[in-house]
């Protein structure tokens, strides 16, 4: 059954302004409901977790406990424990390099990454091994097949959905092949999070994490999902309250996990919100879900690619355009324009209601293999329309105009 | 009023002082005697985040900025405020250059420059100001201390 578009926007209060949003990937839109369970959290539940005897901490520690219940299954892990709260996708890697990781272990890499899945290996100092991509933006397999043989891998950090091009890495035949190869797989699903359903016991991998925010949840909660006897031997990462069982005089004794892992305070009321987001998004059909936005990224892909000089990443240099019918995309695509860079075209359609965004987005190493500073992205949520693309390209037509002026005849320099 | 006024968008077609200068025929950072009491001054600063890249020259003689030119890629606001920094401010006093607070660039550009794009306008100030403090041999300066120096 087809999503009630119309019906979705509704529930959006950001949205009822008449903002087209199309910055999904950076951060998406809440629900009211969403907004709802983090204030009556509030005003009725608040307290801290797992500290107090009396009822109100109690209740805030059952709905702490029943988001991380959520949790676990939205992404069908075998434990409850397995699911580590933190303050984001960031931290939730960050956990994995500071316990799994050793000075001079083997990583894989793929240049798709995202700052966030490249820099936390370096600060371990791991040596890096980059797998590169074909002119449609998907992996180089027979690079990463290449590596798996050529050195002793500890891990392999890949995206589940690249959050530039938005091209999604084959990860099963990774995942089987790291593992045979005798290396551990570490999935940065940030981006695919919202987009497609998502089974890590079906996939295998061996850490998964994600943030809320680009599920309709709040900031500040994230997700590490770990291999139980994985996260059972790594060390904590923050240390302080809630992540001990016992602290001496001269030392302490970690918790068993998931608190090892949540060390401090955690995002409770923030948890509580996602569980929300998670309990309204599973209202919908994924079929539907992804049926909808595959639609939404063939319109933007056609539409746009009438617009002169402006160029669908990674055919960065003119020399081919994207296929209309593009499968393997999903959440979002980045372009380019001749002569009109990214801030100019975002300033100016941010003027007109219009949210995209520009730059690097993150990936700087992705950036410079493309042989571009900056680029412009496009990125999907639930409740886009075929309108809002359509208005989006003639905006981009105005824009353009604005900047190069009425000359056809005057070429600005291209961005290099 | 409107960030892409004619008169930015304009010196952004048209820039002035903008000359490509091959990178093999540049002396190296910071100044460089040229015979006489001319000294050649150039120093590059770039905005990572956006890719905004500007490269500025310089002649210093008698304790004035002759000569000023500039290469660079990024944004019409980056552009153009160099460019428009460049016009005005050809044949200055080294004081006068040093004294130069963000508020003499918004002027020039004469419209209202939003916290998101105020990197981007004050780009060419500040690879002015370090190129300054590469004749100076001083400690180069940070955008926070380009950003506020006229609160």
């Amino acid at each position: 059954m087809a999503l009630d578009i119309s019906a979705i926007r509704g529930q959006f209060p950001i949205l009822d302004s008449g903002l087209i949003y199309l910055d999904n990937a950076a951060t998406a839109q809440k629900p009211q409901i969403v907004i709802n369970a983090i204030k009556e959290f509030y005003e009725t539940k608040n307290a801290n977790v797992h500290r107090g005897m009396h009822g109100l901490a109690e209740q805030a520690t059952v709905a702490y406990e029943n988001a991380r219940i959520a949790v676990q299954k939205f992404i069908n892990s075998a434990h409850t424990e397995e699911i580590i709260f933190t303050k984001g996708c960031t931290e939730s890697i960050n956990i994995v390099a500071n316990g799994f990781i050793h000075p001079d272990d083997h990583i894989i890499l793929s240049i798709l990454e995202h700052h966030s899945n490249i820099v936390p290996w370096m600060t371990k100092k791991a040596e890096l091994h980059w797998i590169d991509i074909d002119d449609a933006g998907n992996l180089n397999i027979k690079d990463f097949e290449k590596i798996l043989t050529k050195e002793k891998i500890k891990l392999v950090a890949i995206t589940g959905q690249s959050n530039v091009l938005g091209t999604r890495p084959p990860l099963k035949d990774i995942i089987q092949k790291a593992h045979a190869a005798g290396a551990r797989v570490f999935v940065d699903a940030a981006q695919l999070i919202a987009h497609h359903q998502i089974n890590v016991q079906e996939l295998d991998c061996d850490f998964l994490s994600f943030s809320g925010h680009k599920l309709y949840g709040p900031t500040g909660v994230g997700v590490l999902y770990g291999k139980r006897e994985l996260l059972e031997k790594m060390p904590p990462f923050i240390g302080g309250g809630m992540m001990i069982k016992e602290v001496t005089l001269t030392g302490f004794t970690p918790a068993d996990i998931p608190q090892k892992f949540e060390g401090g305070t955690p995002p409770i009321a923030q948890a509580i919100g996602l569980n929300a987001a998670i309990d309204w998004l599973a209202q919908f059909n994924w079929k539907d879900v992804e049926e909808h936005e595959h639609n939404l990224i063939n319109h933007a892909i056609q539409t746009m690619n009438q617009i002169d000089g402006l160029i669908i990443l990674p055919s960065c240099h003119g020399e081919k355009k994207i296929a209309q019918d593009d499968t393997e995309r999903s959440g979002c695509l980045s372009f380019i324009i001749e002569g009109i860079h990214p801030h100019d075209l975002t300033d100016i359609l941010g003027e007109h209601g219009i949210c995209l965004r520009a730059g690097h987005h993150c990936t700087m190493p992705l950036h410079k293999r493309l042989e571009i500073p900056a680029s412009t992205r496009v990125s999907f949520g639930i409740y886009n329309t075929k309108e809002e693309i359509d208005i989006l390209s003639d905006a981009i037509e105005r824009a353009r105009h604005i900047i190069q002026g009425n000359s056809k005849s005057y070429k600005l320099k291209a961005i290099s | 009023m409107d960030l892409y006024a004619e008169n930015i968008l304009d010196h952004y077609r048209h820039p002035r002082h903008k000359s490509p200068l091959p990178k093999e025929a540049l002396p190296p950072e910071g100044g460089d005697k040229e015979g006489g009491d001319r000294i050649f001054i150039t120093h590059s600063e770039s905005n990572p985040a956006c890719g905004d890249e500007l490269q500025i020259r310089f002649d210093i003689k008698d304790d004035h900025i002759h000569n000023i030119h500039w290469d660079g890629t990024g944004c019409a606001i980056s552009q153009a405020a160099m460019s428009m920094l460049a016009e005005e401010f050809e044949n200055i006093s080294i004081d006068y250059a040093v004294a130069l607070t963000p508020k003499h660039i918004f002027d020039l550009l004469g419209v209202p420059i939003s916290p998101r794009r105020l990197k981007c306008s004050l780009l060419g100030l500040h690879a002015l100001k370090n190129a300054l403090h590469t004749y100076h041999k001083e400690p180069l300066q940070t955008w926070t201390e380009t950003i506020s120096e006229d609160q």
